[in-house]
């Protein structure tokens, strides 16, 4: 306990670092553009270089049908490899993300023309052209894209990651009671994920049936987080179709495991005067919605602030007038904030893990009358 | 004449970190008052902190 104690003391002491060092950072800054050269005017080199980054930043927090790992925006190369798209378009369509050419081109498959578009694939003729709306949507033909994109390949790899993991520390308790190897790391996690977040919350006869799954959101949150912290430039648990796909996980495992009990207070509160009843009934259905609602929501924004707060900070590398100056201010920068969304990928899972579990141990436990 | 997006930004920012000031100093005094339940009330402040940012965030991407 004093150990949190502890850790929660240094987090505030981080801020309140990072706040001292961002003051003196743009003091230093502001005094080293005095003495920097003016920019030429009128060429627009800096606005370009702004909506680059903003271009840059997008596309980075979208999922992709091919994993680039960089681009050489000189000689317009991309280092990386394709993966295969899965379209259903009167038949399945199967081919590598390699024919689209980085957006480029055209993608020809037998018959039938395929283009991507700020990363949705339309059906276009033969010269690739998308038609517009006046709201500037494309008004072509959407096949159905079951590709296997960035985000479902590092989401294959994190399942095998976790299943030999795991597998593995399931395997060391038939050999003794003490895990070997990376298990003796898991273990305590595992434990941790146990006795306090299972048990305080649904109770201890009942836990059991839900541990698979909080162990699971648990470790798949957190090393996505993580792999979103690394140069492979995933961002998996920031991706908001990812997010309402867990929260739904929680809902309706929420819904289906849920009590008697449970369901009167929602349709027929207790205690209360009929009129009451009546009124509570919708706000508490709704309430049933919210909650995986503020799950899915917290996750996603959390993940995608974090993202773009490290990228603008990199990017302020490219912006400055000055980079001799600016790249030591940028990169300390990025350091404290990459720390602190160390702490937020685990915070984020925890949370995640926490409020499920929450969630589930309200439609499970018994009320005791008073 | 409109108010930018970016007002009502502050404003949910400002609401955000009045709520978890508020959690943040309870949960302090209660743990000065009662050191033994550091875990537990940490925990709580926790989830309560949660509760409100996933209030604020919905607010911030809705208002987007």
């Amino acid at each position: 306990m004093h150990r949190n104690l502890g850790t929660e003391f240094i987090h505030v002491m981080q801020k309140r670092t990072v706040v001292k060092i961002l003051l003196i950072f743009t003091l230093v800054f502001n005094v080293a553009n005095l003495f920097a050269k003016e920019p030429e005017k009128g060429d627009g080199g800096k606005v370009n270089t702004k909506s680059e980054i903003d271009a840059y930043i997008e596309h980075h927090l979208q999922d992709s049908h091919d994993f680039t790992l960089w681009s050489d925006g000189e000689t317009g190369s991309h280092v990386g490899f394709p993966l295969p798209v899965i379209l259903w378009d009167n038949g399945l369509k199967i081919f590598s993300s390699s024919k689209f050419h980085h957006r480029e081109t055209v993608a020809q498959v037998g018959e039938d023309y395929y283009k991507l578009d700020h990363g949705k694939i339309y059906k276009t003729d033969a010269a690739g052209t998308i038609n517009y709306d006046e709201h500037h949507h494309a008004t072509n033909v959407k096949p159905l894209d079951f590709s296997i994109t960035k985000n479902v390949v590092t989401m294959i790899i994190v399942g095998v990651l976790m299943l030999l993991m795991f597998g593995g520390l399931a395997r060391s308790y038939k050999k003794g009671a003490l895990p070997t190897g990376f298990g003796r790391v898991l273990e305590p996690l595992v434990i941790y994920v146990r006795d306090e977040i299972a048990i305080p919350n649904i109770g201890k006869d009942k836990y059991r049936k839900f541990m698979g799954f909080l162990l699971t959101v648990f470790f798949f949150i957190w090393i996505l987080n993580l792999l979103g912290m690394t140069p492979l430039g995933v961002n998996v648990t920031g991706n908001i179709a990812i997010t309402v796909c867990l929260a739904l996980f929680t809902y309706f495992i929420t819904q289906f495991s849920a009590n008697k009990e449970y369901w009167k207070h929602i349709f027929w509160m207790p205690g209360v005067p009929v009129l009451m009843k009546i009124v509570l009934m919708p706000i508490e259905i709704l309430g049933t919605l919210t909650k995986p609602f503020a799950l899915l929501i917290r996750l996603f924004a959390n993940i995608t602030a974090g993202h773009v707060v490290i990228m603008s900070l990199i990017a302020l590398i490219f912006v400055a007038d000055n980079v001799y100056v600016m790249t030591p201010i940028s990169l300390l920068l990025t350091i404290f904030i990459s720390v602190i969304e160390l702490l937020v990928a685990f915070l984020q899972a925890f949370i995640f893990t926490m409020l499920s579990a929450l969630f589930i141990g309200l439609a499970v436990q018994d009320h005791d009358h008073h | 004449m409109e108010i930018p997006a970016l007002v009502g930004a502050g404003l949910i920012v400002i609401g955000a970190g009045i709520g978890l000031g508020k959690i943040g100093g309870s949960a302090m005094e209660a743990i000065a008052r009662q050191p033994d339940a550091t875990g537990k009330i940490q925990t709580a402040m926790i989830i309560i902190a949660a509760l409100l940012e996933g209030l604020a965030f919905a607010a911030l991407i809705l208002g987007k």
